[in-house]
C-alpha cells in the first residue's frame, strides 16, 4: 500500500501524469517500473473488458489495463501513439493503456484533497485523491485497486 | 562465528543430512531384501555416523543421543555379531523412521518428546543384548559417551597434585592416540587438537614413535600419538565433549594436572615439554596397543566408494540459468522469424550459421534441462516409509517394490510427485490390499505387494502403482455413486467409466472411514495436483488380480512440445501431447446435434466437435468446419474429443510462461508462451476446454455431473 504510506508523509513525492482523453491522472513515481510505446497485445479469454490483453516485456508476460475502459470512459483503440506505463502493485508487474504520459510532479501531501463525493466506481475506490496544481486537477490512480486480481483471493 | 555463517554450515548439515537419510533407507531395505553385501552395510553405517558427527558439532543432542544408539547397533550388525534377521532389519527401519523425525524436528528448530521413541531406542538395545557382548550392552544402557579407555578423573586427584594453577584453572594432561578407523570415518586429529587449544592454553606434543621407516609405512596406518597439557577453565567434561565423536575411533587419556603419568600409571611415557621440541621420542608405544588392535578388529574399516565429483549449487542460479536459456530459445527463434522475412535463402552461408547458432541453442538447453533434473529416488525413498506406517496402521502386510528409481526428471515435477503418490500408495494398502486372512483365503500370498515404477516413454515420465490386491469393486462403486446421485441408477456405464467414478471428488470405497481415509483427500485431489502439472492419471483394474494407477508426467515444466495453431484471428498452442491425430473434416462426417451442438465422425466413432474459438469467446457462433482443421484430442478420461482450429501453423517446442504471476488464472488456458514474432501466444488447457463443453457424447454426458459439481 505504498501509495497510501505516500500520501501520510509531510517529504515531497514524485508522481507521472499521464493523459485519458481529457482527464489527467498521476501515479507514484515509485511503482513505475519503465514507459514504453504500445505493441500489438494478445487478448485474454473470459477476461474483463478492461485487460486489453497480455504483452511480451523481455520474456515476461504482462498483463495490459486499459485505464480508459476500467474508469469506464470507453475502451481505448490503440494506435502508435499511446502509452503503456509498466507499474508494479500488490506483487503484480502490468501494463496501464493511456493516452499519453504528460510530466514528472513533485508534490506533497498538502496538494492532495480528498476524491470529491461522486458516486461512480472511480470515485469510490479507483482513486485515492485529487492533486490541484497550478489549475490542473490531476487525478491520483490507486493502483492496488487496478492491479489484475486473483481469482483465487476473491474466491 | 557469524550468525548467519552458521546458519549456512547448518543448512548444508541438513542438505547432507538429507541425502544420508536416503542412503540409510535404501541400504536397510537393500538389507531386508537380503543384501549382504558388506559395503551395503558400512554404507548405512556411515550415514548414521555422519548425522551423529555434525549433530555433536551442532550439539543437537536428542539426535545425537538417538544416532548413537543406532550406529552402535549397525556396528553390531556389520562385526557380525548380530545376524541381519527380518525382526532386526524392522526395527532398523524404524530406527531410521525416527532418525529422520529427529532431523526434521531439529532442522524446524523443534524437539521431538523422547518417551515417543524409547521403545525404538529399546528394541535397538535388545538386538545387543539379545547377541552382542555384556560390555557393549553397558554401553548402551547409560547411552553416555563414556570412553572406553579406561578413566581416570579420581576426584583426590585434583586436590593431589596440583592439578588447579593459582588463578584457578585446571590443568589437564591428555593423552591422545587416533587409530585407523578415525581416520577412515573421515576425521582429523588436527582439528581436534585445534579444539582443544580453543578450550585453553594446550602445549601439544607429537610423538612419533610409532612411526616406521619409509619403505614399512602404511599410508592408511595411524602411527601418531599426541600428548597435551592444557589449562583450561573447562572441566575434564568439556575435554571429553571435543572428543565425543572420535571416542570409539581412539585411545584416549585424561587425568588431571600436568604430572607425567596418569595417577594410575600403567607404564611411564616420556614427553617434552615444549611443542617446539618436536619430533618427541616416546619410551612407551605399547599402552593399550593391545586393546587398540582389539577394536580395531571389530570396526572392520568402511570402504570408501569413488563417486563422481559433484558440486552444491543454490537452486535459485540453475532456475535463473533455465529462464535465460528460455529467453535464448525465443530469441533464436525470433532471429530465425526476422532472417525468413528478409528473404535469406535457406542454403546461403548466414542461413547456415544460424542452423547452427540454432543446434547450439538446442544443445544448451537441453544440458541446462539436465543439471535441474533429479532421479525420481528421492520421491520414491520416501514412499517406503508411507507403505511400511500406512501397512502397520491397517495390520496388513506389505512389500514395496520400487523399478526405475533413477529416471529423472526436472525437479520442479519431483517436488509436487510427493503427496500425490503418498495418497495413492496410501489408497493401495487400504482399500487395495486385503487383509492376510483374506489374501490366503483367496490362494495369494499373506504379504501384499505393491509395485512402483518410473520409465520414461515418448517425452514424458511415466510412473505406476500398482498393487495385487482386491482390484476396484465396480458393483460398489456403482452403487456408491448411485447413492450419491452420481449416476443414474439406470445408466449403462462401461467398466472403465466405473473405474473413473473413484476420481470424483469426496467419492470413497472404503467400508467405513478408517484412519487413513476420510480425511477429506481422495482420489480426486491426486487427479487435480497431476493435471496441474500438465500431467495424466488413468486407471487399470482387474477385480481379484489389482490395479495399477499410471501417472504420466511432462519431464519439465519449462518446455512443452505444441502444435502452433490459428483461431479465429488469434494463434494458440495445443501441447501435442493430448494430441491423437488432426483431420480434414469433409461435409458427409459432419451432424449437426440440438441446436448448436456439432458431431464428427471420426475413425469410426461420433465425437463432439468443439470450436476453440467459440469456447474461449474469440467468436460469438459456430465456425463453417469445412476449411477448418479438426484436431483429435485425448482427454484425461481416455474419451475423444474433436477440436476445431482454422488451421495448423507449426509444430515446435516451446518456452512456458506463467499467466498465473501477473495475471490469474483463466478457465481453458494453461499458460502462455512468446513466438517468434515476439508476441505471447495462450497455451489451450485441452481438458478444461473439453470439460466446458455439455457435449452431446454418451461417455462426456455421464461423466459430466461430475465436472459441474468439480
Amino acid at each position: 500500500m505504498s501509495n497510501v504510506t505516500n500520501l501520510k508523509t509531510a517529504e515531497p513525492w514524485k508522481v507521472i501524469a499521464f493523459r485519458i482523453g481529457a482527464q489527467e491522472f498521476c501515479s507514484d513515481i515509485m511503482s513505475v517500473h519503465e514507459i514504453r510505446g504500445w505493441s500489438p497485445a494478445t487478448p485474454l479469454p473470459h477476461s474483463p473488458d478492461f485487460v486489453y490483453g497480455v504483452i511480451n516485456l523481455r520474456g515476461v508476460v504482462l498483463p495490459i489495463i486499459d485505464l480508459s475502459a476500467r474508469f469506464g470512459f470507453g475502451a481505448t483503440v490503440p494506435t502508435a501513439q499511446h502509452v503503456i506505463i509498466v507499474a508494479q502493485a500488490r506483487k503484480r508487474t502490468f501494463g496501464l493503456l493511456v493516452d499519453a504520459v504528460t510530466d514528472i510532479v513533485t508534490v506533497n501531501d498538502d496538494l492532495i484533497q480528498p476524491t470529491p463525493n461522486v458516486t461512480s466506481e472511480l470515485g469510490h475506490h479507483l482513486l485515492r485523491g485529487v492533486l490541484v496544481l497550478e489549475g490542473r486537477m490531476i487525478s491520483v490512480v490507486a493502483l492496488d485497486e487496478i492491479a489484475p486480481e486473483d481469482e483465487r483471493e476473491v474466491a | 562465528m557469524a550468525d548467519d555463517a552458521l546458519t549456512h554450515i547448518k543448512q548444508t548439515y541438513f542438505a547432507e543430512c538429507e541425502e544420508q537419510l536416503a542412503e540409510l533407507e535404501s541400504g536397510l531395505i537393500a538389507i531386508a531384501d537380503g543384501d549382504r553385501d558388506p559395503e551395503t552395510i558400512n554404507a548405512v553405517f556411515r550415514a548414521v555416523h555422519s548425522i551423529k558427527g555434525g549433530a555433536g558439532a551442532f550439539h543437537f543432542d536428542d539426535l545425537v543421543r538417538f544416532s548413537h544408539v543406532f550406529e552402535t547397533a549397525l556396528d553390531n550388525l556389520r562385526s557380525g555379531r548380530i545376524e541381519a534377521s527380518p525382526a532386526l532389519t524392522k526395527v532398523m527401519l524404524r530406527a531410521a523412521d525416527t532418525i529422520a523425525d529427529l532431523v526434521t524436528a531439529t532442522r524446524e528448530g523443534g524437539a521431538i518428546e523422547p518417551s515417543s521413541y524409547q521403545s525404538v531406542l529399546d528394541e535397538l538395545a535388545a538386538l545387543d543384548a539379545n547377541g552382542g557382548e555384556a560390555e557393549e550392552a553397558d554401553e548402551f544402557a547409560d547411552l553416555g559417551f563414556e570412553p572406553i579407555v579406561v578413566s581416570f578423573d579420581d576426584a583426590d586427584m585434583d586436590a593431589a597434585d596440583g592439578a588447579v594453577t593459582a588463578d584457578g584453572r585446571n590443568l589437564f594432561t591428555i593423552v591422545f592416540k587416533p587409530l585407523r578407523s578415525m581416520y577412515r570415518n573421515a576425521n582429523e586429529a588436527g582439528l581436534l587438537l585445534r579444539a582443544l587449544g580453543q578450550i585453553g592454553d594446550a602445549e601439544i606434543i607429537c610423538d612419533d614413535a610409532e612411526l616406521p621407516v619409509l619403505q614399512d609405512l602404511d599410508p592408511e596406518e595411524s602411527y601418531l600419538r599426541w600428548r597435551i597439557r592444557l589449562t583450561t577453565e573447562d572441566s575434564e567434561d568439556a575435554i571429553r565433549h571435543v572428543f565425543e565423536f572420535v571416542e570409539d575411533d581412539c585411545d584416549l587419556q585424561i587425568w588431571p594436572g600436568h604430572c607425567d603419568e596418569p595417577p594410575a600409571a600403567v607404564d611411564p611415557l616420556a614427553f617434552l615439554t615444549s611443542a617446539d621440541d618436536l619430533p618427541a621420542i616416546a619410551q612407551d608405544g605399547a599402552l593399550a596397543n593391545a586393546e587398540a588392535q582389539d577394536r580395531a578388529v571389530k570396526i572392520a574399516p568402511p570402504i570408501v566408494h569413488a563417486a563422481a565429483p559433484t558440486i552444491r549449487v543454490e537452486i535459485d542460479r540453475v532456475d535463473r540459468l533455465v529462464d535465460l536459456i528460455g529467453e535464448l530459445v525465443i530469441n533464436q527463434a525470433m532471429l530465425a522469424q526476422r532472417f525468413v522475412e528478409l528473404g535469406v535463402e535457406r542454403g546461403s552461408p548466414v542461413a547456415l550459421s544460424l542452423d547452427e547458432h540454432d543446434r547450439l541453442t538446442r544443445g544448451i538447453q537441453n544440458s541446462v534441462m539436465a543439471i535441474r533434473a533429479q532421479p525420481v529416488k528421492s520421491v520414491f525413498q520416501r514412499m517406503s516409509r508411507v507403505v511400511r506406517e500406512v501397512a502397520a496402521m491397517t495390520g496388513k502386510s506389505v512389500r514395496l517394490d520400487m523399478e526405475g528409481e533413477n529416471t529423472e526428471v526436472d525437479k520442479t515435477v519431483i517436488e509436487h510427485l510427493t503427496d500425490p503418490l503418498t495418497h495413492m500408495l496410501r489408497n493401495a494398502i487400504d482399500h487395495g490390499i486385503e487383509s492376510p486372512e483374506k489374501r490366503l483365503a483367496v490362494g495369494k500370498r499373506a504379504e501384499g505387494s505393491v509395485r512402483l515404477s518410473a520409465t520414461h516413454r515418448s517425452g514424458r515420465i511415466i510412473i505406476e502403482i500398482a498393487d495385487d490386491g482386491a482390484g476396484i469393486d465396480r458393483g460398489r462403486v456403482r452403487e456408491m455413486a448411485v447413492d450419491k446421485g452420481l449416476i443414474a441408477h439406470d445408466a449403462l456405464l462401461s467398466d472403465e467409466e466405473i473405474d473413473e467414478l473413484i476420481f470424483h471428488p469426496g467419492f470413497s470405497t472404503a467400508k467405513e472411514v478408517s484412519n487413513l481415509s476420510g480425511r477429506g483427500v481422495g482420489m480426486d485431489v491426486v487427479r487435480k495436483s497431476i493435471q496441474a502439472l500438465g500431467g495424466r492419471i488413468g486407471i487399470a483394474s482387474r477385480p481379484g488380480h489389482g490395479s495399477i494407477f499410471t501417472l504420466s508426467l511432462p519431464l519439465t515444466l519449462a518446455v512443452l512440445d505444441g502444435m502452433i495453431v490459428k483461431v479465429a484471428g488469434e494463434t494458440l498452442v495445443l501441447p501435442l501431447a493430448s494430441i491423437v491425430e488432426t483431420l480434414q473434416p469433409k461435409a458427409d462426417s459432419l451432424r449437426g446435434f440440438g441446436v448448436e451442438d456439432k458431431l464428427i465422425l471420426a475413425r469410426g466413432a461420433v465425437t463432439p466437435l468443439i470450436d476453440v474459438g467459440l469456447r474461449l469467446g474469440y467468436r460469438a457462433v459456430h465456425a463453417d468446419p469445412l476449411g477448418c482443421v479438426v484436431i483429435l484430442v485425448e482427454s484425461e478420461r481416455g474419451g475423444r474429443c474433436a477440436l476445431l482450429v482454422d488451421a495448423i501453423l507449426e509444430q515446435r517446442q516451446i518456452v512456458i510462461k506463467s499467466l498465473e504471476k501477473n495475471y490469474g488464472l483463466i478457465p481453458g488456458i494453461a499458460a502462455a508462451t512468446i513466438l517468434g514474432d515476439g508476441r505471447v501466444a495462450l497455451i489451450v488447457d485441452v481438458d478444461a476446454v473439453i470439460a466446458g463443453h455439455a457435449g452431446p457424447h454418451q461417455s462426456v454426458q455421464r461423466i459430466q455431473p461430475l465436472q459441474v459439481s468439480a
